[in-house]
């Protein structure tokens, strides 16, 4: 099975879907010629030319507005953020309009539209390249939102999200991109969206995440494991909206301690929905507080090596916080 | 506006190619909508209904520009004063009740939305929202998957004055502009978002803002069905002549308060409305059909009788019918079944 990096799995599904299905197009800033700035984009104008992988102007709102009303009509389109950080203008589009064209319309109109956006630090991108902005969407029904951790999950989820009936937002985390490899079936696979995936099994402590700090995660699993003789069970939700609940619950369960970890901030965060969910239907099965492991409740990352190093979480702090929860 | 003309003339209308049947056709339907508009207007005064959004003194160029498009094939994008567009592109007056009154057979949005938040993919118009302007970038990505699919048809979008500031109206229109696609935006100028008129909205023409985007634009007198006609039938044959986007600003006035919310004579004067009433472009088609002898005012009187009988079925079939059952509530957040709203 050949292994590649994250950014490869995002480029090939989107290959395989353009192939497959001609109403597939991508669109964005600098997606067409120069490839992406990330490269994420690189050669697909060459194989489906100008038409199909569109260089947009630089103008947010109507590369998601656009992306809508061709999805309306019947298209797929994949359209890119460049950074999270910059979907803000398109928020209306996103909001008032691709999560509430099925609903407002009662189910005449749909808008099947893919918009992709990089997500989260650790890359000196200061505060307005760095954000992890899930939150601001989390809990806007209409819109899916998947966050893939592998780049198995980022070439199946990225198919599923092309192939949904709905709009579905992509965060993918700009880290994974060339930090994280792995094996990647060049079969036309799906990963369907709404299904959690437990990505260790243990029977100390249950933690519940999502994109790049499970990563830290596995890899401080696997040191208490070995060390201290902690087994944590790790559950990817891989799909933010909707929440897979019945592998919430099963891998809570699995332990009765759990602890939560993303990258955006604490407050109002994906952990705050998951938390209530457990103390909603599952407090006699908890043997100790929902514990929470997040970003800083400050604005955004700010770009100096120490406060970016403060900020992202990391295999230590993973450790720390899965160990306090052991301890418990 | 004056049209000349005696029996056995070529008339202005027989020029633009429209057959006499067709611009008493185009008269028809600006009456409809007057008389729903006002009967709407009353029945919220009535207590019947909550709310109503008039369109009041734009019907010609509403018409107008619905009769220069392909109604077969054109995908529209109306605003929601827009009452004499979906008339004309096969909206009927029963279908605009059941918005009228919310209940579950509305086609636009089974109740969901409020009155004038147009929808219906059998016509071909597209679902629309309160968040003005939205709409136009949506036109933008209709045009570009019918150069995408090489399918002879345009998007035609409308909204207001005040529209044409927010930044969907520019960025959807410099899309259009780059990648020359076969949209038309039309502006009804009806001189006011809400209370702030023109002139503190914009310290130019809306018109010449096409320049900056590389396209036609052009103003015409709102109030002239048969230059609306004209203006939006050359945009639509530039648009399938692979010549790309076209910006009309009709200019127009709003006779109505913006709605049955507000009270206009807080910022405008009877004076200014009444002037703008004798320059109501229902009363100068009227005129018009009349001096081309096609048109007299017994036969005025009969179509009058005859809408006041279908707005009087229209309005009894709405408010007869059912509301959705309140667990509907929960339907049609997502394809799937198990995408149904949660508690």
């Amino acid at each position: 099975m050949p292994v590649m990096e994250y950014i490869d799995a995002i480029r090939l599904a989107m290959k395989e879907e353009m192939q497959r299905d001609e109403d597939v197009f991508v669109l964005g800033e600098d997606v067409g010629r120069k490839g992406g700035v990330f490269t994420t984009t690189k050669g697909l104008m060459e194989q489906f030319g100008e038409l199909r992988v569109l260089d947009t102007p630089l103008a947010e709102s109507a590369i998601a507005g656009v992306a809508i009303g061709a999805a309306m009509y019947g298209m797929k389109p994949i359209a890119e953020m460049q950074y999270s950080d910059f979907m803000f203008p398109a928020t209306n589009q996103i909001i008032s309009e691709a999560a509430k064209i099925r609903y407002r319309s009662n189910n005449d109109w749909s808008c099947p539209v893919v918009i992709r956006a990089p997500i989260g630090g650790g890359i000196f991108g200061g505060l307005y390249h760095s954000q992890c902005t899930e939150s601001v969407f989390f809990g806007t029904p209409g819109l899916k939102i998947v966050a893939p951790y592998s780049a198995y999950d980022a070439k199946g989820l990225l198919k599923a999200a092309v192939r949904d009936p709905d709009p579905v937002l992509f965060f993918e985390h700009k880290k994974c991109y060339k930090l994280v490899t792995g094996e990647v079936p060049d079969d036309d696979y799906i990963v369907p969206i709404g299904k959690a995936n437990v990505l260790r099994e243990g029977d100390d402590i249950t933690v519940i995440g999502y994109s790049l700090p499970l990563h830290y995660v596995m890899e401080a699993a696997a040191e208490l494991e070995q060390e201290e003789g902690i087994f944590a069970h790790v559950l990817d939700l891989r799909t933010l909206q909707p929440l897979d609940k019945d592998a919430i619950r099963e891998a809570v369960k699995k332990t009765g301690k759990v602890l939560i970890v993303h990258e955006d901030n604490k407050t109002g965060g994906v952990g705050a929905e998951v938390s209530a969910i457990i103390a909603e239907e599952l407090l006699y099965e908890l043997d100790a507080p929902i514990m929470r492991l997040c970003g800083p409740d400050v604005p955004a990352m700010p770009i100096n090596p120490p406060s970016e190093k403060f900020f992202m979480l990391n295999k230590e702090k993973a450790k720390e916080a899965m160990r306090n929860l052991a301890m418990y | 506006m004056t049209y000349s003309g005696s029996v056995g003339q070529t008339f202005k209308h027989h020029e633009l190619g429209l057959s006499d049947s067709q611009v008493i056709e185009m008269y028809t339907m600006m009456q409809m909508a007057r008389v729903f508009d006002e009967r709407c207007m009353l029945l919220q005064r009535a207590g019947k209904i909550n709310f109503h959004v008039s369109g009041i003194g734009q019907e010609a160029a509403q018409v107008g520009a619905a009769f220069a498009l392909d109604r077969e094939q054109d995908y529209f994008l109306p605003y929601y004063r827009d009452y004499g567009f979906v008339l004309s592109v096969g909206m009927t007056l029963r279908e605009l009740m059941l918005s009228v009154f919310a209940k579950a057979e509305d086609p636009n949005s089974g109740g969901r939305q409020m009155p004038g938040h147009f929808g219906s993919k059998k016509l071909r118009i597209v679902t629309g929202s309160s968040p003005v302007t939205t709409q136009v970038p949506h036109a933008v990505g209709l045009a570009l998957a019918a150069k995408m699919k090489k399918k002879p048809f345009v998007s035609f979008v409308t909204f207001g004055d005040g529209s044409s500031n927010q930044g969907d109206f520019h960025e959807g229109c410099n899309f259009a502009g780059v990648h020359n696609l076969p949209v038309i935006f039309m502006c009804e100028n009806n001189r006011y978002a809400i209370s702030t008129p023109f002139h503190k909205q914009s310290a130019g023409k809306i018109s010449d803002r096409a320049l900056g985007y590389g396209f036609p634009g052009v103003e015409v007198d709102g109030n002239d069905v048969l230059e609306v006609y004209r203006v939006v039938k050359e945009a639509r044959e530039r648009a399938m002549r692979g010549e790309g986007p076209t910006l009309i600003d009709a200019l127009t006035y709003r006779i109505s308060p913006h709605s049955t919310s507000d009270n206009d004579l807080a910022y405008r004067t009877k004076e200014e409305v009444d002037e703008h009433r004798s320059k109501d472009g229902i009363l100068f088609f009227k005129q018009y059909l009349m001096d081309c002898g096609i048109w007299d005012e017994e036969q005025n009187q009969a179509l009058l009788k005859q809408l006041r009988e279908q707005l009087d079925d229209a309005t009894s079939y709405g408010d007869k019918a059912s509301f959705p059952a309140p667990e509907d509530t929960l339907l049609h957040v997502y394809a799937d079944s198990e995408g149904q709203g949660g508690q």
